[in-house]
Parts: structure tokens; sequence; C-alpha cells
């Protein structure tokens, strides 16, 4: 078994990877990190850079939770990769960071969060960014 | 001083709440067009086109000014910011401008961009002003076989400096030609190349041709090659324009300025070969040779600014001769075609208020531009997060929109995705497309030219070389080329040099770790 976190370069990403990293570490399972982009805009501010990518690796070096992390380019949305990646590993739980969101942003742009929520065959934890960015918010 | 009091009043009907509207949604569709790599003011204007027909010809003419200038201002943001040029006179921008944003400089880099280019653009239009009327007077005691001789010395010069090489341009040059000869010969009746299909009698539209080459072509380029992730930007950071700053910048402005125009002015190429020009003269003269490459000021300032003076140049040979020196500028000839103005000698006489409406236009959209520019660049990068897969079929869409309305007919619908097909071949196989645009556009005129010495001098083609006139174009034409390869081959080795220094431009593609 596996806990599967959804990582974006932003604050609820952060605070995801942190709840993530404290599960993983009272369930004694491995993490699975993963950061996504369609890949079909020249810019996409979900995509973590190099920069970003070495930080989140050594957050979770400085953890001691086993681990992987796992970029990919693949042309579905975010959603899809993470729940078709929680099936493939059979995984526990998948974490993932929520933002705020207006009910027209998310009428409009309609929401990856909600899509995992319903379409996981798995638990699924949702974490906020606090004012403290730490996971808070359970 | 009649062509004071002329601008003047161009600046009078410039002024208007109406004009100045337009003024401003051509300089923003320009600036977008700009920021996003692939679109071009060339496509732009080829896709307005059919929805300008019902516009009285000022206004249509102050947008599209607009997104000329436009297309130089929002190139240079995404060469600074993403490094990747989202225009062709930008990419020596990428070199240092890139550089100065991953220093945390990004910011004056920006502000030297606009800011040289606002300064150049000004100074360069102030120079069209007095040289353009000066160039007219001496362009209408000009005869045909003149006309012949400036329609050769554009086509080969276009053809030599644009692609990779002199044969791909001038192959290029001949598709043009050839689908410009398509149709009834006006003289003769004759048909030529229509296949006895009663469709292409009248010719193919030039608006279907420009449109299927640069919107439908390009689109399909991108489609055929899009799997690559997301870039990374940098960050709009650091302090604005220091002090240091502007004593470093304001040389490089008025130099890249002094650059620019002239190189505009002589069908070399457009604002391409005025950029390169321009860096390496910048790296040449500065007193700071090692930060070349690490993101030099000048190296932002000069190129930025000679890519703007150089828009303005181009207008020159297209206001005064008709002879378009870039495929943006043969687009604009179009443009004034379905008016049924032709532009040439006789522009500034028969439509003087257009013509100084235009060039008024261009100061103030230059300013506009600034202002645009300087503290929205943030909303500018955020276009780049646009699928592009959206982006691509609203332009698709747009473009057979445009040309069902140009003549209702589904010949050009089916023409259209044949030229489309082509534009893609085109790119596909490294020709580069700006030379079949000058060829389709200026063949029909050269033609006409060509076969009314002709009739003058009765079938002796020596006519076509006596005039004095011609045959100094001809011998500038060699001039020219020879400058011109010269040119090129600086630009090719400061390329090279460039590549040489920094390995790692290219972007990481999304890897598993």
């Amino acid at each position: 078994m596996t806990i599967v976190v959804g990582y974006v370069p932003k604050p609820e990403g952060r605070a995801a990877l942190q709840a993530a990293v404290e599960e993983a570490d009272l369930r004694n399972q491995p993490l699975h990190v993963l950061n996504t982009s369609r890949g079909d805009s020249l810019v996409d501010p979900s995509y973590a850079d190099a920069g970003d990518l070495a930080e989140v690796r050594r957050v979770l070096e400085e953890s001691g939770v086993p681990f992987e992390l796992e970029q990919r380019v693949g042309g579905r949305d975010g959603a899809e990769e993470i729940v078709a990646l929680a099936e493939r590993l059979d995984a526990s739980l998948i974490v993932i960071g929520l933002r705020r969101r207006t009910p027209t942003g998310k009428l409009i742009f309609g929401s990856d969060a909600q899509r995992i929520l319903l379409d996981a065959g798995c638990q699924v934890l949702a974490v906020k960014a606090g004012p403290g960015g730490s996971g808070a918010g359970r | 001083m009649g062509d004071i009091g002329l601008l003047v009043d161009g600046f009078a009907t410039a002024l208007q709440p109406l004009y100045l509207l337009y003024a401003l949604l051509g300089v923003t569709l320009g600036t977008a067009v700009g920021v996003l790599p692939g679109i071009g003011p060339a496509m732009t204007v080829a896709l307005l086109l059919p929805l300008t027909y019902s516009l009285e010809p000022a206004a249509a003419f102050i947008m599209f000014a607009g997104i000329y200038y436009g297309g130089m201002y929002g190139g240079s943001t995404t060469s600074i910011l993403l490094n990747t040029p989202g225009e062709a006179a930008s990419i020596v921008t990428a070199l240092e401008g890139n550089a100065m944003a991953r220093a945390g400089r990004g910011a004056a880099a920006l502000a030297t961009a606009a800011i040289g280019s606002f300064v150049a653009g000004t100074i360069a239009t102030v120079a069209l002003t007095f040289v353009a009327p000066v160039v007219a007077d001496l362009a209408v005691q000009l005869g045909p076989q003149d006309f012949v001789a400036l329609t050769v010395l554009a086509f080969l010069t276009v053809a030599a400096m644009f692609g990779a090489s002199p044969a791909r341009g001038i192959a290029a040059l001949a598709v043009g030609l050839l689908l410009a000869m398509v149709g009834t010969d006006s003289l003769t009746g004759q048909q030529r190349f229509t296949f006895g299909l009663p469709a292409l009698a009248d010719g193919i539209d030039v608006v279907v041709v420009a449109v299927g080459i640069f919107a439908v072509g390009e689109a399909l380029y991108v489609a055929s090659r899009m799997r690559k992730g997301p870039l990374p930007l940098v960050p709009v950071g650091g302090s604005w324009m220091t002090r240091e700053d502007f004593r470093r910048s304001w040389k490089p402005w008025l130099r890249g300025a002094a650059v620019g125009f002239p190189i505009g002015t002589i069908p070399a190429g457009g604002a391409d070969v005025s950029t390169f020009l321009s860096y390496s003269m910048e790296r040449k003269l500065s007193k700071r040779k090692e930060e070349f490459g690490k993101g030099a000021i000048e190296g932002v300032a000069g190129p930025e600014s000679a890519n703007n003076a150089a828009a303005a140049g181009v207008l020159v040979p297209l206001l005064t001769l008709g002879l378009p020196t870039s495929a943006t500028a043969a687009i604009i000839i179009v443009a004034f075609q379905s008016y049924g103005i032709q532009p040439g000698p006789l522009l500034f006489e028969q439509e003087a208020p257009l013509v100084w409406t235009l060039i008024a236009s261009l100061y103030i959209g230059n300013l506009l531009l600034l202002v645009l520019n300087l503290p929205l660049v943030g909303v500018w990068v955020k276009l780049l997060q646009i699928p592009r897969p959206y982006l691509y079929a609203g332009i698709l869409t747009f473009a057979a929109l445009g040309s069902y309305a140009v003549g209702a007919s589904t010949a050009d619908m089916i023409l259209l995705f044949l030229v489309g097909v082509l534009g893609w071949g085109m790119r596909q196989f490294g020709f580069p497309v700006a030379p079949a645009v000058v060829g389709l556009i200026l063949g029909p005129i050269a033609e006409e030219q060509l076969r009314r010495t002709l009739a003058i001098s009765q079938g002796d083609p020596s006519a076509l070389v006596t005039s004095p006139f011609a045959a100094v174009v001809y011998i500038l034409l060699l001039v020219f080329l020879a400058a011109g390869v010269y040119l090129k081959r600086r630009q090719s080795r400061v390329e090279e040099e460039l590549v040489h220094d920094r390995p790692e431009t290219v972007p990481a593609e999304g890897n598993r770790s």
C-alpha cells in the first residue's frame, strides 16, 4: 500500500506534502509524490521547476519516509493522472491540496479536487493551506 | 512645411476618440500576438482583413499599424521571461534578456526593452515623417521599367535574406509567383493555371492564400509537433531600472534606432537582421564584454530599439514605392488593395489624409504601447497559460470564417485548407513563407509593369536596363546582395557563438526522477 500525493508548487501543494509526510509516518507506508502538466500550454504554474522539485526532494529526504517523486507531462488532467496512479499502485490514501475557489470559478473551470474526490477508489485526504502553511485544517 | 501641416491634420483625425479606440485595440492585439510565440503580426493582420472590409480605411490602418508595432513590443516579454522569442525579431533579446531575468533583474530588462522600443520607435517615426515624402516625390518620376527594377530588387533580396539559404528563398518566391499567376490574364483574356475550373478563373483571392499560409499553415505545424512540457517562466523580479541602467541604456537605444531604421528601409529581411547587427555592435562597443551572455543590459536595449526602428523603416518603401520588404508589409499592401488603394508614388498625393493619419497613429500607438506594456507585463504573461489547442482551434475557426466571408464560396474554403497544407509543408521542410507571400502580392504588380515597359519599347528588352534609375537599382541590387550575404554570415556567426556560449538554453523535458 502506498500514499499518493498530488503536488503543485503552491501553498496548498506544500500543505498537502506536509500532511502526507505525517500520514506516511503514522501508517508506515511509502509516499508517491506526483506533479503533472497537460503540457499543452507554454507556461503552466502547477508544473514544478527544477528548483522546486529539489526542495520537495529535500523535504522528503529529511522526513525519512520512503518515497518516490514523479513528474509527468502526459496530456491528461491532473485529476485523471492522480486517480489512475492510485489505482495502479493500489494506494491506501490520496492526499491533495485545496485552494479557495469562488462558486463561479468552479463552475467555469471545474475542479480537479472534486473530480479526485468523486472518482477515487480509496480514501482522500483534502488539505487546506493554513496561515502557517503546515497542513492545518484537517 | 506643407508636410507638417498635413501631419497635424493627421493627428487631428487620429486623436478622435473612435480612432483612438481602434489604435488601442490594435496595440492590445499586437502585444498579445507578439507575446504568443508562433503567432505574429502578419498572421493577425491577415486574419483580420476580411473583418475590416466594412470599416473605413483610416480605422483599419490605424488598427493594423498598432498590431504591427505592438508585435515588436510583445515579442520582448516572452524572450526575456521565457527564453522563447515571441517573434523572430526578438531572438537576440532572449540571449541577454533571459540571463538578466534569471539573475533577478527581469523588471529592469523589461523596462529597458519597452523604453528603448518607445524611444527608437518614435525617432524612426520622425525619420519616416521626413524621409517618406521626399522618396515619394522622387518616386513619382519613375517609369514602368524602373518599377520592374525595384520589384526585381525586392524579390531577390527578400528571397535571399529570409530562410536558411537563397535557394530555399527563391523556391518559396516561385511558389508565391505561381499562385499569383492563377486566373484570367487581364490583357489577353487567356486563362492561366485554372485547369478549366470556373472557381479559379477569377484568380485566387490573396486573402485566402495569406490566411492559408500564415494561419492554417502555422496551426497545422504547431499541432504536428506539440508534445513538449511547459517551459520554466522566470518571475518578474528585481528593482526597476536604476540610474546606472539608464546610463548604460540610452546610447544603445539611440544606436539601435540608427541601425534599425536604414536596415528597415532597404529590402534586407526586415527587423530580424537589424537586431543581430545591433547586438554585435553593442558587444563590440561595450566596455564590459565579459558581461555579455550573462545579462548585459546593452544587449537588450540595443536590439529591442533596432527592431522597432526597423518596423518604421519598412513603412518607407511600403508607402512610397508599394514595395513590401517583410511579410507583414506584404499583408498591409493587400489591405490597401482591398480598399482599392495602390500603395506607391501617388499615395502621398491621392490619399494624403489617410497616409498622414496613419503616420500620426504610429506616434500615438508608440505611446500607448509604452503605457500598456510597462505596468501590465503580468497580464501579458498570463496569455501563455492558454492551452495551445484552444488557441489554434480558435485561429482555424477564425481563418475559415474569414475566408468564407471574402467570397461566400466553398471553393475558397477548399483552397484555404490546400494552401494551409502547403504552408505546413513549407515550414516542415524549412522553406521560408515570407518570400512566397511577397511573390504572391508583388507578382501581379511586377508583371503589369514589365508588360507595360515592353509595350512601350515595342518588345525591346534592353529598355529594362537602359533607364539610368533602373541601371542604378540593378547595381544596388548587387551591392545589397553582397551586403546581405555579409550580414547573414555575421548573424549566423553571432548565433553560433551564442549557442556555443550557452549550451543549456534547451528547456528540460518533463522527466521521471
